[in-house]
Formats: structure tokens, sequence, C-alpha cells
């Protein structure tokens, strides 16, 4: 945590700065994806979508944020 | 017997869920989202699977699959094409079930690049771990007939031996152990991987086989829409033959036409 009010993360390998306190659901909106088509990891854990609007956001957090692509 | 409608009335049933096609379909390698859409269509396909990937977070625009193969109509079947052991796999599938909200799932745990064989041991303990977590694999594995009875003793709700290795298109080679595990299970059983051409799919299903799962086969052809409609039709041709029964083979000629009455 800073003094600007922002918390770093890493997100699918690359690490970013975000406002301190906001939710992932926030955070997923504010990378421009919807929610209720991506599914969510933080440090490992699946967060399930219905919480994902409760979780904060904590500094030194590592996502993975996933969706299905086309495969064998 | 109703001979108007005859793979009409048959059907397959895995966890719970019928199907009346008997050929699923991956997505990958087409030139396109929409080519794979079309593809899908031709084949008549109740089921595709996907895999399960990283979103490009620097272009969250990018065209998805939902876009093109709506999952309210086709079953999505979500697969771990790519990961080498069972913590990779289950991990994947932990995030697919919340990606997609549904349990039946593909488990495939690779043992090396080179032949993409399955590693059995971490296939085995994976299934265990995702049958506890309340998951519904369907089981790629070896073309052995004890491997797929302890698959199905740990729960697997289909058994999918490969018929050649993934992509390779050389058709099924080893029809002696895909026979012997069918008759083993009590599960349904589905080639997975080996299919080149619709006569390997159609042998597939001639070996009782309740489906074939197939990606290159259809992907890489020149023309995939007309090959998905090929395999469409190769897998009812060969699941008719199946069911009809085929005769016996002889070692020497037994001429068609009668004898008696030669002139």
């Amino acid at each position: 945590m800073t003094v600007d009010h922002t918390v770093q993360v890493r997100i699918n390998g690359e690490h970013r700065r975000v406002a301190q306190g906001i939710s992932i659901a926030e955070l997923v909106s504010e990378l421009g994806l919807d929610p209720l088509r991506v599914a969510v990891e933080r440090n490992l854990e699946v967060v399930p979508r219905s919480t994902l609007g409760d979780v904060k956001v904590e500094d030194g957090d590592d996502f993975e944020i996933v969706r299905f692509v086309g495969g064998g | 017997m109703n001979v108007q409608s005859p793979v009409g009335a048959d059907s397959w049933t895995v966890a719970g869920r019928t199907f009346t096609s008997r050929l699923i379909v991956g997505t990958g390698k087409y030139k396109s989202l929409q080519e794979n859409a079309a593809a899908v269509e031709a084949s008549g396909a109740e089921i595709v699977t996907v895999a399960v990937r990283r979103v490009n977070i620097s272009n969250p625009n990018e065209p998805m699959l939902t876009d093109f193969i709506d999952p309210k109509e086709i079953t999505y079947l979500p697969n771990t094409a790519g990961c080498f052991t069972a913590d990779d796999a289950i991990r994947t599938l932990r995030l697919a079930r919340e990606a997609g909200g549904w349990n039946l799932v593909k488990l495939e745990v690779l043992g090396e690049a080179k032949t993409l064989y399955p590693d059995m041991r971490e296939t085995l303990r994976a299934t265990e771990v995702l049958v506890k977590e309340g998951f519904e694999p369907m089981v790629y594995c070896v073309d052995d007939p004890i491997a797929a009875k302890q698959l199905e003793e740990a729960g697997a709700v289909a058994i999918m031996p490969l018929g050649a290795p993934i992509g390779s298109g050389l058709g099924i080679q080893n029809r002696v152990t895909i026979r012997l595990i069918v008759e083993g299970a009590k599960v349904p059983v589905l080639v997975d991987a080996g299919v080149g051409t619709a006569s390997d799919a159609a042998q597939a299903m001639e070996l009782g086989c309740d489906g074939v799962l197939m990606n290159t086969a259809i992907a890489e052809a020149k023309d995939p829409v007309m090959m998905a409609r090929a395999m469409k039709s190769a897998v009812e041709a060969g699941r008719l033959a199946y069911l009809a029964g085929r005769m016996q083979k002889r070692r020497y000629a037994d001429p068609s036409s009668p004898l008696a009455g030669l002139i």
C-alpha cells in the first residue's frame, strides 16, 4: 500500500496497481471483463462468482482470471 | 423395430445426461471462430470440448468462443489439455466449474509432449480427488483394460482411451484393447484421439464404443465443415453397423447367387 491509495497485485502474471479497497468484481469490471463470463482464482483459491462483489482486493494478491477458449 | 429412424431412437447417457449425437468435437485449431461454429453445426455434435485459459487483460474485447457456440444449446465440456500434473488439472477444472457452473468435465493429464500419452498415475490420482469434490470426470486414458477398470472404480463417468496419439490422425491402432475395454466397462467408452478420417470414426463405433471424440481430423481437413458432415455420417454408420451385427468372416468365397437352377 502506498500514499496514493493504490495496492499492487498480479493479474495473469502481470503486475498492476489498482485502487485500494475495491472488490474483485470491481477489479474485473475495470479490466473491461464481464464477471459473468470469467472465473477468478485469488492466491490459488477459486473465488465463487457470488462473492466477487464482497471480497476486497488486498496488496500482494495474485489473481488468475480465465475463460473458455477453443480446445481439443 | 422402427426402421424409419433407428438412429433417432438411439441415445447414450453419461452421468445422467442423455445425448443423441455420439460425436463429440473439439474446438481447437480452427482458422476462425465462424468456421469452428459452422463445423460444430455440421457435425451435429451436442457436446464440444473447450479449454480454460487466461483472459488477455491487454485486450479484454477479444471475440469469445461463447459468442459463436452457445453454451445453452451445446454442452461445453471443459478439458484439461496441456496439464502435465494432477494438481494442474484439478486447479484448471475448479476454475472451469466456476466459469461454467457444471460438474461434467474431461480430465486429461499428459505424460510427455512428444506422444501426449496420458500419465495414468497422475490421471488416477486426479480422478479420485475430483470425484471427492463432486466432479463428474470423463477421463482420457491409455488403452489398458485394467487401467480403465481402476478409473471406473475411482468414479470416472466415462472412459476415453486413445485410438492413436492426439493429433496424429493415424486411425484406430488398437482395436483389440479398445474392444476389451468396451466389454469390461459399465460406463460409456469413447475413443478420444487418433481419428484421421471418416472410416476411423466408423471403425471406433463398430467396436461398440458409445461415442467418438475428435478435433484435428475435422479442424485440419481442407474443408472442415464438409469433414464434419462426413464424421457425423460415419459415426451414425458405424453405430448402425454395430447394432446390426456384422456377418461372420470366412476364409474363402461364398457365392451370393443361388447355385440351384444354373443353366
